[in-house]
């Protein structure tokens, strides 16, 4: 379980990564290589170079301003799961990120690597499109609607580089996921969120990419608990279908999930005043 | 070619390795410390856990380029002056191995846990091992000697 061949380079500012994206061919970028690295060994990805960021002080912060918490891309999971400020603010996403893998992929991941990456069955992605986040690069500002367009893919381009996600603090917020009992990513994670911009309802793990379920955000405005959506059934066509769980599985979990997720959310206490 | 740094067990190591190099393979191959296992090839097993600054990692999904500048403990840096750590004196204790390819993963993961959270209670010692398999023991004894670890070590604390 060797990769291919390839050279490394760590640069110090986000220039200097700038720099050598720019300029090194086929070049991809490093953070945790959580996703990147297990890919590489079983040689589904031959980057020519990898420019690992995660070094990178400036991509390293967890800072509040007003309504909303702004993670530094290089910012690794644990990191989140002990912030006493994310507890507190949005406590559905700590919780998030405390149960994604283990303790040492804990200890490597990054939220840029999780949300550029856009795994199907990563958990970041659910939050990142109920909170209604904003994603920053070193180019532009991305609205969560407009970034997840596909199975790992984005709206990122080959030579931009995921700078920090600003998350919008929820009036109230709940995740639950069930996980894959064998590899811990969502088999399906459902992440609802009472928003100033409205009730937001994220699925991820069920389809190829997250989604939202808008007759659950209608049904939820109207009243916000878990009755509310019990007896919306999501469809199983273009479901996920593997040898972990049907579509129909899949579609029955996400209606399980989403009670679920609501009732976690009326017990929460975080909030902008939380 | 790239020069990495790294200080394992504490002494520190300088080389030129092929930039491909699994941090494993620089710790088994280049050092020859093979208490540090391969168990899978999917990141998932933790035979292959050593601390990195402290902290639990899987070195079999990390470049030694990577860790270069970092420290570094290996199982064969638990133990101080020939004593065993209260970790491995534990799993000795409480039978929490059989064939022991997993032990090293689980004794560092286990230091790690009980640094981060000293008062481990059971369900909290079983969802930190989600890292961690065992073909062996079932978890049991695992478990058991980890509790007993923690409770050792905040008494000597
Ligand atoms: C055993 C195991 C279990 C896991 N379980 C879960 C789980 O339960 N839930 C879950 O959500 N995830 C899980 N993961 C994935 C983990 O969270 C990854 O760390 C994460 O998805 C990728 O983050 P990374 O920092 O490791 O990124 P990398 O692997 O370093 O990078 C991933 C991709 O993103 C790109 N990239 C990285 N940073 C940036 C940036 N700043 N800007 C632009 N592009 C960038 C890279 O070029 C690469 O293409 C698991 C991983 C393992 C190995
Ligand atoms: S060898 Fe590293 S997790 Fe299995
Ligand atoms: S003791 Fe044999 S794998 Fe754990």
């Amino acid at each position: 379980m060797i990769p291919y061949p390839f050279t490394y380079h760590r640069p110090n500012s986000l220039a200097e990564a700038e720099a050598l994206l720019a300029r090194l061919p086929d070049a991809k970028l490093l953070a945790g290589g959580h996703s990147l690295i297990p890919a590489m060994k079983l040689r589904l990805a031959s980057p020519a170079a990898l420019i690992d960021i995660s070094r990178i002080a400036d991509l390293s912060f967890i800072r509040r301003a007003g309504d909303t918490i702004s993670i530094g891309a290089a910012v690794r999971h644990f990191e989140v799961a002990d912030s006493e400020m994310v507890h507190k603010a949005i406590a559905a996403l700590a919780s998030l990120v405390e149960e994604i893998g283990d303790p040492a992929v804990r200890h490597m991941g990054t939220v840029g690597g999780s949300v550029a990456n856009n795994d199907p069955a990563a958990d970041y992605p659910a939050a990142v499109l109920a909170l209604g986040a904003t994603i920053r690069t070193n180019q532009r500002s991305i609205s969560a609607d407009d970034f997840f367009t596909g199975m790992f893919s984005t709206a990122l381009e080959d030579t931009e580089i995921l700078t920090a996600v600003d998350f919008p603090i929820p009036k109230r917020a709940g995740y639950v996921k069930f996980a894959n009992p064998a590899s811990r990513y969502a088999m399906v994670g459902v992440f609802v969120a009472e928003t100033a911009g409205g009730v937001r309802v994220a699925i991820t793990g069920a389809a190829p990419c997250v989604f939202r379920s808008s007759e659950m955000e209608t049904a939820l405005a109207q009243s916000f608990a878990p009755d509310a959506v019990a007896s919306i059934a999501i469809r199983p066509e273009g479901m996920n279908s593997d040898i972990h769980g049907s579509a129909e599985y899949r579609a029955h979990l996400v209606t399980v999930l989403a009670k679920r997720a609501v009732a976690v959310a009326l017990r929460s206490s975080g909030g902008p005043h939380g | 070619m790239t020069g990495v740094r790294l200080t394992v067990n504490g002494s520190t190591h300088e080389a030129d390795v092929e930039d491909r190099t699994l941090l494993v393979h620089f710790i088994r191959e280049n050092l020859r410390l093979t208490g540090t296992h391969i168990g899978c090839d999917t990141s998932q097993c933790g035979a292959c856990v050593v601390l990195l600054d402290g902290r639990a990692v899987k070195s079999c999904t990390m470049f030694a380029a990577q860790a270069s500048g970092s420290e570094i403990v290996t199982i064969e840096g638990v133990a101080k002056d020939g004593q065993l750590h209260p970790v491995q004196e534990a799993f000795r204790e409480h039978h929490g191995l059989q064939c022991g390819f997993c032990t090293p993963g689980m004794i560092l993961t286990a230091i790690d846990m009980i640094r981060r959270k000293p008062q481990l209670d059971r369900q909290t010692i079983r969802e930190e091992l989600e890292g961690n398999l065992c073909r062996c023991t079932g978890y049991h004894n695992i478990v058991n000697a980890i509790e007993a670890a923690a409770r050792t070590m905040a008494e000597a604390a």
